[in-house]
């Protein structure tokens, strides 16, 4: 159902004026009518009345010389008027003394009638018909009464006009009203519909370029109207500048892209050259060295050898550090495949892989069970690797090694640590151990390329995590780990391999 | 040594490499008929009987070292050229190189190579690998006869 306030402003501002000219429309005719009504009532009886004393005075001295006939006559010239239904005239003790009736229902005239005051009397039966009754005066005295009974056939005829009128008038007025209404109603709502048109595009389309048509109208629709292109004008404005910074930074990010991929090239190029050209002569230090060392030992004394194979160790030494570099750029440069990963089943491939390193050890394996995480597990792997093999280098002093993987609650993350009983650290020098070629022992003490660690931040800060160490020298060292906090997944429901398997 | 008693032919560019790889065969027992070719172009040249190979006639050595860093033509190009040719398509090519790429294992292994080796750094390491390889491709494993190629 429609309701008023639903409709749109063309119909509300027609209906409005319907309603209002209706109104005034009818209440017009409606006093108008009434007006005519009473007006013409009067005029009824004023014209009975009339009617009545010239009957009387026509038929004075048919009533003197008692002569009815001629009085008769006199009525019978009320038949010309259709209104009058009967009439009569009695004479002054009040008996009739000549009727006229216009047919046969009208038999029953009053049959003794005087007027005693001398006046006109007026009886009104309903609105269907009026009785006057107005006494015959001769020389001041009443000689008799005339009698007229009439109808309203007059009135309702009028009437009747009178409503085909006021009801064509009426229809009419109300037409060209609405007419009227609908053509300033479109001069005022026009613009409406337009702004809101326009308000429409712009916040469907996003664009700022549309303006409201104007009005030659000086209202506070045009004053409307002119704001809210102003406010379009500014908008647009505003856009265009965004618009500009917006493609001038992308622009710049493209270039800056290109010239960053250019580098990523070039690095590789380098890499890759690093790879083939640093360890080939590495190599073939290497390879020398033990061929002179093995076919030719034998004629050199003791500090020839030693040199000898400091030579060898040191080839070997760089070797490594080359291939540590190298593994440390794969990863950096390496497309991370993140997916839910069991990180127990990545933590227990670790510890496989570490199994040779740690025979004839001691090694106290307390794994306790991890999350899921979404991770890349090939990379998750080498941080284990990693920081388990630190563990188990640190520790190898130790006549009984204890390492411990698990996880902890902290504030609003959660972290994996490793904790192990070696040499450990002073921990005024924690925030070195992740740089590359870093170390904080002497290749004497413990051999390594000081890339291990750092490798393994850039790993965990590739997962958007961090990683921290904390140790006592000569008491063992913890390393913690945390992953984007949306990467873990709930706990995991597998069964994790008891610790004491390994 | 005549082109049809050679064993292996082995392409590398680099003279200590070629001679470190030598010593480890000679120590091995492996090969001793081999040929060493110095880039790209002239191990196609040894293949195909081309250029200063051109009097020869064709015949299929039973291994083929390859480096992948080479003069001229390099060793990816030199291994498909031996995978489009019917004559040398059969033929085992292991790559010996210095590279650990990704990149270059995954090329080599779509050209069809046999067996990827990164030179190790230790030259205890790099006899045993030569003395595996020389096992396995010359002895171990069975290739079929030059007339079913």
């Amino acid at each position: 159902m429609f309701r008023f306030r639903d409709y749109s402003i063309p119909k509300k501002l027609t209906w409005m004026n319907l309603v209002v000219s209706g109104a005034a429309l009818g209440l017009a005719c409606a006093s108008f009518i009434a007006y005519d009504l009473v007006s013409i009532r009067d005029t009824v009886v004023r014209n009975l009345s009339i009617q009545a004393q010239i009957v009387g005075s026509n038929s004075i001295s048919a009533i003197l010389f008692n002569d009815p006939q001629s009085a008769e006559k006199t009525l019978s010239a009320l038949h010309s008027a259709p209104n009058i239904l009967g009439a009569g005239i009695y004479k002054s003790d009040g008996q009739l003394f000549a009727a006229y009736r216009r047919d046969a229902e009208n038999r029953n005239l009053p049959l003794v009638l005087q007027t005693r005051s001398g006046q006109t009397k007026v009886r009104w039966f309903g609105d269907r018909r009026v009785e006057v009754a107005s006494p015959v005066l001769f020389q001041g005295k009443t000689t008799g009464t005339v009698y007229i009974r009439s109808d309203f056939r007059q009135l309702t005829d009028r009437l009747k006009r009178y409503v085909i009128i006021v009801a064509v008038v009426f229809l009419t007025s109300l037409l060209v009203a609405v007419l009227m209404s609908s053509l300033i109603g479109r001069a005022i709502s026009g613009p409406i519909l337009q702004l809101a048109e326009t308000a429409r595009i712009v916040s469907r389309e996003k664009t700022y370029s549309v303006r409201a048509p104007a009005t030659r109208n000086r209202d506070e629709l045009a004053s409307l109207i002119g704001t809210f292109n102003e406010m379009l004008e500014q908008i647009q404005e505003r856009d265009t500048e965004v618009r500009e910074v917006h493609d001038n930074l992308e622009r710049r990010v493209a270039e800056r892209t290109a010239q960053l991929d250019t580098a990523n090239k070039e690095l590789e190029a380098f890499s890759y050259s690093v790879v083939h050209d640093l360890r080939a002569p590495l190599r073939h230090i290497n390879g020398f060295s033990k061929i002179l060392e093995e076919d030719y030992g034998p004629t050199l004394d003791a500090t020839a050898r030693h040199y000898l194979r400091s030579v060898c160790d040191a080839a070997k030494n760089m070797g490594q550090l080359v291939d540590d570099l190298l593994k440390m750029g794969q990863v950096g440069r390496q497309q991370m495949v993140r997916r839910p990963t069991n990180l127990n089943l990545v933590l227990e491939a670790a510890v496989r892989d570490l199994l040779p390193e740690c025979a004839g050890r001691q090694i106290d394996w307390r794994l306790t069970e991890l999350p899921s995480a979404e991770c890349d597990p090939g990379l998750m792997k080498l941080v284990f690797t990693n920081l388990l093999s630190n563990a188990v280098k640190y520790t190898r002093r130790r006549e009984k090694t204890v390492i411990e993987v698990g996880h902890v609650k902290l504030d609003s993350e959660s972290a994996v640590f490793i904790r192990d009983n070696g040499a450990g650290f002073d921990q005024k020098y924690a925030d070195k151990l992740f740089g590359v070629f870093q170390r904080l022992h002497r290749a004497e003490e413990f051999e390594g390329t000081g890339v291990g660690l750092a490798t393994v931040q850039r790993i965990v800060q590739k997962h958007g995590g961090r990683i921290w160490a904390e140790a006592e020298l000569g008491k063992g060292a913890t390393f913690f780990f945390t992953l984007a906090a949306e990467t873990y997944a709930p706990a995991s429901t597998t069964k994790f391999a008891a610790a004491g398997k390994l | 040594m005549t082109h049809n008693e050679i064993e292996i032919l082995y392409v590398e560019d680099n003279a200590s490499d070629v001679e470190l790889t030598l010593v480890a065969l000679r120590r091995n027992r492996v090969a001793n008929r081999i040929e060493i070719v110095r880039d790209g172009a002239e191990a196609l040249d040894f293949l195909f009987c081309r250029g200063t190979h051109a009097e020869q006639e064709f015949s299929a050595p039973k291994l083929i070292l390859l480096d992948l860093k080479l003069p001229k033509v390099d060793g990816l190009e030199v291994l498909r050229a031996i995978r489009e040719d019917e004559r040398t398509k059969l033929i085992p090519v292991v790559i010996l190189t210095s590279s650990n790429e990704q990149r270059d294992l995954v090329e080599s292994y779509k050209s069809h190579v046999n067996s990827y080796i990164q030179k190790p750094v230790d030259f205890n390491q790099f006899q045993q690998v030569v003395q595996q390889l020389g096992l396995y491709w010359l002895i171990v494993n069975k290739t079929p006869l030059p007339e079913t190629c």
